[in-house]
């Protein structure tokens, strides 16, 4: 694999008494999409900072493009950063600000038009470079420090919680137009994000951040079926946390036994954090089936009550008390065609199997 | 629509109400005396008896006899010296409060900023005197030194002192508007044009100054406006060749016994003051036009 476009290694950043971040080490690649995914406060604004030469850190030390970033100012890095207020300059028309680090870098006027223009229209703002920004829009304003960001071509862009500001309609238009301009500049992406849908859906790779380290680095994919620990997969999606008991290793697992559903073999690799200590069982939602006719089957079969229903259009989610187990249990069927929607009070069978369970410490 | 209509003529009326007082003292101590300063100015007198045939003659000795000319520049340039050199005492100062003194100290350096005003204005322009004077503490000092043999004499007694004297008494009111302007200033924008590029030097130059000037052009506009016609500070440290127009004001209506004189010098020099403020305001106006307000 080629080299990692930025290489950090036990990076800590202390705020008088408090940690922000505790001894930080990844990488990220080349052209990558990567998100840092945490709840508010766990220090992704200040890793990105540290990144971007705002924050000097305390510790620990950072590498972008193979250079040693230590003492190297923000305004001589090759990372650019689109601010989540946006920081559009307000005496500066759309145009001019665009232009604001090219009039430094270009002397030819034409051709720094040429990329003014080239950059608007790549963001979809041809025609607004005289306005100012307070005759934009948020989502216009975005466009604004994107393309000003965008125009220097730098060797990574930083986005802290670009979206976060912006309606849930324009935010998905946003998502997927980020996704689409990252992918026609092929510039690496390092995106700040609290929204689990967002990180998932728009990264190559996305590091979950607690308290001031990486709790787990991976693929969306990954993330999603083999977190780490429980909060990684608490954190992402819903998950059913369920007690369970570690009778011992067998040939191709473990065998367990969950609490009202009962002894199982859990395969190995469904226990990506290993099974010493406290061991809680998670299984997803989609995991779990409501057997609707006598014909279905299902590798295992509990029963069930329905306590809460909650319908999505294309999907129910049910809360199911089950025996033994002390929370309602949440379970989501895919609204096909035919299938009835259950009632509160209503009993139900449900299956599951070995490979729904997860083995989280 | 009706209903609508008669509760804002109801508010307008009631907003009348509530300024009424504040309305008729300002007409009657501000309004009325002025109109009777331009009623004057277009009068004549002779020794004490005053002609009340309208004539322009005033105006016309105002704005063409040398030495009132000769004043009226010399005021303008001495206000504008001091409004520059205060904007630039007070910059530093109002930039240094608000970029680097941590927030929670900032009140007690605005209060600190105060302790001038505690003391008169004119016990404060006769310790300039006690400092720049003949035997003063500059010139004492300097001699002791050895630095000089002479006691030096430009600095007392002439424009120089005028000129140090009142910008040294302005610069607490050219701090504070600045201050505000530099305090409205989002940080992000700065680390933006670092982040873009800018060194320390560029980023001031392009985004800080541009962003502060709303609050140096009302600072400009709050030196400039008062200390056109100051006629103590001259009077005290100017020495003859440091007299400003209103000196002369003062003059036409006491001891030259022509109070007509005065009065159109008066509004005269009134004039160019506002004609100066509105292009001030003007310029602030396109400042502010860019962002909306
Ligand atoms: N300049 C600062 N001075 C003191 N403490 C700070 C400073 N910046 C951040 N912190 C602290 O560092 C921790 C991490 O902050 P950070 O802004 O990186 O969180 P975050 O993950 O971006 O959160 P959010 O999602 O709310 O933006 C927090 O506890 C915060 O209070
Ligand atoms: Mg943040």
């Amino acid at each position: 694999m080629s080299e990692p476009i930025i290489r950090m290694t036990g990076i800590e950043k202390a705020f008088g008494d408090v940690r922000a971040l505790k001894g930080v080490s990844m990488e990220v690649r080349v052209g990558e999409f990567f998100s840092l995914l945490g709840p508010s406060g766990c220090g992704k604004t200040t890793l990105l900072r540290v990144i971007a030469g705002f924050e000097e850190p305390t510790d620990g030390n950072i590498l972008i493009g193979g250079r040693p970033m230590d003492g190297v100012p923000a305004n001589r890095r090759p990372t650019n950063m689109v601010f989540q207020n946006y920081a559009v300059f307000p005496h500066m028309t759309v145009a001019e600000n665009v232009e604001y680090g090219l009039r430094v870098r270009i002397k030819d006027r034409n051709e720094r038009q040429r990329q003014v223009d080239d950059a608007l229209a790549m963001v979809g703002l041809e025609g607004f470079g005289a306005r100012h920004s307070h005759e934009l829009s948020g989502g216009q304003r975005q466009r604004v420090a994107l393309a000003r960001a965008l125009v220097l071509k730098p060797t990574v862009l930083l986005l802290d919680e670009p979206l976060s500001a912006l309606d849930k309609k324009l935010r998905e238009q946003m998502q997927s137009e980020l996704r689409h301009l990252q992918r026609a500049v092929g510039i690496t992406f390092i995106l700040v994000t609290h929204d689990q849908e967002e990180a998932l859906t728009m990264s190559d790779r996305v590091a979950v951040m607690f308290e001031g380290d990486i709790a787990q680095l991976a693929s969306p994919q990954d993330l999603y079926r083999r977190p780490v620990d429980r909060r990684v997969a608490g954190f992402i999606g819903v998950m059913n946390f369920i007690d369970v008991r570690v009778l011992g290793a067998v040939p191709g697992g473990v065998e367990v036994d969950v609490a009202g559903l009962g002894r199982v073999v859990v395969p190995a690799e469904q226990a990506p954090g290993g099974t010493e200590g406290p061991i809680v069982a998670g299984i997803r939602p989609e995991m779990l089936t409501v057997l609707f006719d006598d014909s279905d089957v299902a590798a295992r079969v509990t029963e069930g009550e329905i306590d809460e229903v909650q319908y999505f259009g294309d999907m129910t989610y049910y809360d199911v008390k089950i025996d033994g187990i002390g929370k309602p249990v949440t379970l989501a069927m895919r609204n096909t065609a035919g299938r009835r929607v259950l009632q509160p009070g209503d009993r139900a069978r449900i299956g599951w199997g070995p490979d729904s369970v997860l083995l989280l410490r | 629509m009706t209903a609508l209509a008669g509760r804002v003529s109801r508010e307008a009326r009631n907003g009348l109400l509530l300024v009424s007082p504040t309305l008729t003292y300002a007409l009657l101590l501000l309004a009325a005396p002025l109109a009777l300063v331009v009623l004057l100015s277009f009068w004549t007198q002779d020794f004490l008896e005053i002609h009340r045939d309208l004539t322009f003659e005033n105006y016309r000795v105002a704005w063409t006899e040398p030495i009132y000319r000769a004043l009226m520049l010399r005021s303008l340039k001495i206000s504008a010296l001091v409004t520059v050199f205060t904007v630039i005492l007070a910059f530093p100062i109002a930039y240094f409060i608000s970029f680097h003194v941590p927030t929670k100290r900032k009140p007690l350096w605005l209060f600190l900023i105060t302790i001038p005003f505690w003391t008169s204005y004119l016990i404060r322009i006769f310790l300039w005197k006690v400092i720049l004077g003949f035997n003063g503490v500059v010139n004492g000092s300097l001699v002791g030194l050895g630095l000089i043999d002479e006691p030096l004499s430009f600095i007392l007694y002439n424009q120089n002192a005028v000129v140090l004297t009142l910008s040294h008494a302005w610069v607490p009111f050219a701090i504070l508007p600045i201050y505000v302007a530099l305090e409205r200033i989002d940080r992000s924008l700065l680390e933006a044009a670092e982040d873009l590029g800018d060194g320390p030097v560029r980023r001031f130059l392009r985004v800080t100054l541009p962003l502060a000037m709303p609050g140096v052009l009302a600072a400009a506009l709050i030196v400039f406006i008062p200390t056109i016609g100051d006629y103590v500070t001259p009077r005290l440290v100017g020495g003859p060749n440091g007299l400003m127009i209103a000196n002369m004001i003062e003059l036409q209506f006491k001891k030259a016994n022509n109070a007509p004189l005065g009065a159109a010098l008066a509004i005269s020099a009134m004039v160019i003051v506002s004609a100066i403020s509105i292009v001030f305001l003007w310029l602030n106006r396109r400042y502010l036009a860019g962002r909306g307000g």
